[in-house]
């Protein structure tokens, strides 16, 4: 190593410190780290489809009937279908409002936003209200934690499902208020991104948790 | 300087109001809806998980997307706190990979300290059979605990290698999420306090792989260890995945995969299985701890579902072993596959050849880590689930031969005819690989089903274990620590006490593990505190009398070779920056290393093993103008 190599070195050094002191970065910069949390993005979701595939595979070990055949319990369907069509229908919004933003069209982009976010709310409110039955004083629920295994899974299952949209809701209104803030611009707005693939993913969580909820399966009644 | 201008302070300081604010909100819950105020579990499980939080919160590693979600920007500042002492650095929150790497490290391996210490606590009372100090329970938990917290040690260990070491490996300035790595580290210190308290709670005695349904009516320990494992286990999935999105776009223009070191190609293939099968382990634990906690039956074995009423029962304690292990056998492979990087990895340079078989090195482990998903089963061999599935798992896991037979014979071929120098990273490499020998020999027969009958869960899986821990994880990272400490301090430790430590502890583990086979097959079964003096002919006192021996050995030759390190980290003698003669990129650069690695982008000029090949190099850091 010689000494102009390190005498580089500190030119080097400074003129990163200095690019980042402005707190904006260049747009090759930018569309590179861009790759990059894209690509750890998509390995976080590889790493969440374990998560929820665990949760598949507890369903479909445990709920058997007496001759090993694969049973679900009776759950209010009306309420299932509902739920399941305001989720698909936020996924549209959602990406309406990526589209939007990358167009420049920030009151379409704003106003989308919002919508999801509203959606995303009627489906946790139609799932904890209507299908848990936690206010009994509103809609009484089918089943309690505390049922057995169909109790165990369809909470276990639910629960972590609303959990995962819970926090894309919480993302979205940061993402909204942010936006508001005039905080991106059609080429730059990774954390709209962001926001939009998570909420798609966990939208596509709920395509195959519904049917092995709701659908798969025979109903089975207490002998008598 | 107050001592809370160290972030750790803050962050212990922190974990305690967490605690008292969780319990707190516990209690203010069950007043509202009516239920009397104090109860021990739900109190100390919400307090843990706000203990945890209120750790990152006061050591400051989320305070930069906390920024983030305000909108306001958060430049990076690089290199030792301008206001504060350099050394602080290393107590508080900071974003370079080499300081990461060395808080990893020497968190990992206070914590085999504290593991090690637990072994030497109930190895001291098996030497003789018969309870001499240590009750039923207390064992229990302490052997539960040597487990977890050993497996704490080596996921440190294993972060502390990888965080330090592929970054340079690769010529790339830091990793390519700083802040998560930082995160990535801290989370292990209130997760590792967590384990620690559970033991003052009641403890945890139904072992490290906590099986309902003994653990789901277990003391309340259980919940501590569970949300202690539940944050080692994010510091997995958002290490490995920062590791992956490092190797895969930040190498330089010439640098192929199969062009990288081969020590990255182990993380990639480590980072594979932390960062999908972690997520299994985790659930099998919250599965659990819902089943203590809201009475949700996922493993609650009474009854047949629908029998009585299609809400009663149906659980099954066979399912947590199937989850359990889907993570906890790919784990080994996790602990293993770093270790054995490192023994390819340090094979050339001190045999002064190429890497006999690079491709087939790399291959091998991802080969390792595609057939690690598809063994757990062979953990269940009597645990009375379906016997066809017993013929598949038993073939799997013999196949897992074929790729470990690959490394053992290319290590093989990378010795044959060099010229090789027996320094102390050296001896420890090749007593990995003869440590790892005696795992893998012993590894078949457990793997086969007749024979794995009359052994299971007897001392000779123990035995087996620490032959493969020892030989995939502890030996090659002592040959790390030896190799790397003159790269992370610029002085060089003193030979004659690592030679000293290396010839201490080789013997004694031979003996020990050897022992705890024999002991095995005397019939001493594993997690019972007590054995009958009469097995094995009355030899059986005397084994275990060898391999009590054999441990304070080895916990004496790491004391040796940490006071080695302490001892010359500031004034042993200096050690030049390349004094191994390595081509490898981190070698090539000032010891120690400056803040940012490397003065001008990395340039891939050769092949990294061509050693013997006269004027070739592998990579060349300097700028263009200095050629």
């Amino acid at each position: 190593m010689t000494a102009t190599a390190i005498e580089h070195g500190h030119e080097h050094d400074h003129a990163a410190d200095d690019h980042h002191h402005t707190g904006e970065i260049d747009l090759p910069t930018y569309l590179e780290y861009t790759r990059r949390n894209r690509l750890g993005m998509w390995l976080f979701f590889a790493s969440e489809a374990f998560l929820f595939l665990a949760l598949l595979v507890t369903r479909f070990y445990l709920w058997r009937g007496p001759h090993g055949e694969v049973v679900r319990p009776e759950l209010d369907q009306f309420a299932g279908l509902v739920v399941t069509a305001v989720l698909l229908l936020s996924s549209y919004f959602m990406n309406r409002a990526e589209v939007s933003i990358a167009n420049d069209k920030r009151t379409d982009f704003l106003a989308s936003l919002l919508i999801t976010a509203a959606l995303g709310t009627a489906f946790l409110v139609g799932v904890v209200v209507w299908e848990w039955g936690m206010f009994p004083g509103i809609v009484k629920g089918h089943l309690k934690p505390t049922d057995g295994v169909f109790g165990a899974v369809v909470f276990g299952m639910t629960g972590m499902h609303a959990l995962h949209v819970l926090s894309g809701v919480v993302l979205i209104l940061n993402v909204w208020w942010l936006g508001r803030k005039g905080h991106f611009s059609s080429e730059r707005h990774w954390g709209v991104e962001a926001c939009a693939i998570y909420w798609h993913y966990v939208d596509l969580v709920w395509i195959f948790f519904y049917p092995a909820i709701y659908l798969i399966g025979t109903t089975i009644e207490a002998p008598h | 300087m107050s001592l809370f201008t160290l972030g750790i302070a803050r962050g212990l300081l922190g974990q305690v109001l967490g605690m008292v604010i969780g319990m707190l909100l516990t209690c203010a819950v069950r007043i509202l809806l009516g239920w009397e105020a104090w109860a021990a579990e739900p109190a100390w499980t919400v307090g843990s998980v706000c203990s945890i939080i209120g750790f990152l919160l006061g050591v400051g590693s989320l305070d930069d997307w906390l920024k983030w979600t305000k909108g306001v920007p958060t430049p990076f500042h690089h290199g030792p706190p301008v206001d504060k002492p350099a050394w602080t650095r290393y107590f508080s929150v900071d974003y370079n990979h080499k300081v990461i790497g060395v808080q990893y490290t020497v968190w990992g391996i206070l914590l085999l300290m504290v593991g090690g210490t637990v072994a030497m606590i109930f190895r001291t009372e098996l030497a003789r059979s018969g309870l001499q100090f240590l009750g039923l329970d207390l064992y229990n938990s302490f052997i539960g605990m040597h487990g977890m917290i050993m497996i704490f040690a080596i996921l440190l260990g294993v972060g502390g290698m990888a965080n330090y070491l592929v970054p340079l490996m690769i010529g790339a300035e830091d990793m390519a999420f700083p802040r998560l790595n930082a995160l990535g580290f801290w989370f292990n210190v209130p997760g590792s306090i967590l384990l620690l308290l559970s033991l003052f709670i009641g403890g945890w005695d139904a072992g490290w792989t906590a099986y309902p349904p003994l653990s789901a009516r277990g003391p309340i320990g259980y919940q501590l260890f569970f949300l202690g494992v539940f944050a080692i286990g994010l510091s997995s999935i958002v290490g490995s995945l920062n590791l992956l999105v490092t190797i895969l776009r930040m190498r330089p223009p010439g640098m192929s995969l199969f062009r990288m070191p081969i020590f990255c190609w182990a993380v990639f293939a480590t980072s594979l299985l932390q960062l999908t099968a972690t997520q299994l382990i985790g659930t099998s634990f919250l599965m659990v701890s819902v089943q203590r906690a809201l009475g949700m039956g996922f493993f609650d074995p009474r009854g047949i579902l629908g029998e009585v009423s299609p809400m009663v029962g149906g659980g099954d304690p066979v399912l947590f072993q199937h989850l359990f292990w889907f993570y906890s056998h790919p784990a080994v492979y996790i602990f293993v596959l770093p270790g054995l990087g490192i023994v390819s990895e340090l094979l050339p340079v001190f045999s002064r050849k190429p890497l006999f078989g690079y491709k087939w090195i790399a291959l091998s482990s991802m080969a390792i880590a595609i057939l690690g998903f598809i063994v757990w089963g062979h953990h269940m061999f009597v645990s009375g689930y379906n016997d066809i599935l017993r013929i598949p798992f038993m073939y799997a896991t013999l196949l897992v031969a074929i790729p470990t037979g690959v490394k053992f014979f290319s290590w093989l071929g990378t010795m044959w005819g060099g010229k090789i120098h027996f320094d102390t990273p050296m001896l420890f490499v090749l007593g990995a690989i003869s440590v790892f020998l005696i795992g893998g020999l012993s590894g078949p027969i457990l793997s086969t089903v007749p024979t794995d009958f009359p052994l299971h869960d007897s001392y000779f899986v123990v035995g087996h274990f620490h032959a493969t821990m020892f030989g995939g994880f502890v030996f090659p990272f002592f040959a790390a620590l030896y190799y790397w400490f003159p790269k992370v301090t610029g002085r060089m430790y003193n030979e004659t006490l690592g030679k000293i430590h290396f010839y201490i502890m080789t013997p004694a583990f031979w003996v020990q593990t050897l022992g705890q086979m024999g002991v095995g097959v005397m019939g001493m079964r594993r997690r019972i505190a007590d054995y009958d003096p009469t097995l094995g002919g009355g030899q059986i006192e005397s084994w275990h009398m060898a391999v009590t021996i054999a441990g304070f050995a080895i916990a004496f030759g790491v004391m040796l070779m940490l006071w080695n390190f302490f001892q010359n980290a500031e004034v042993g003698a200096a050690a030049g920056d390349n004094p191994w003669r390595s081509r490898s990129p981190e070698w090539q650069i000032p010891s120690p290393i400056p803040e940012h690695s490397f003065p001008a982008p990395v340039r891939v000029v050769g092949e990294p093993y061509d050693y013997g090949l006269a004027d070739s190099g592998y990579v060349t850091t300097a700028s263009p103008g200095d050629d």
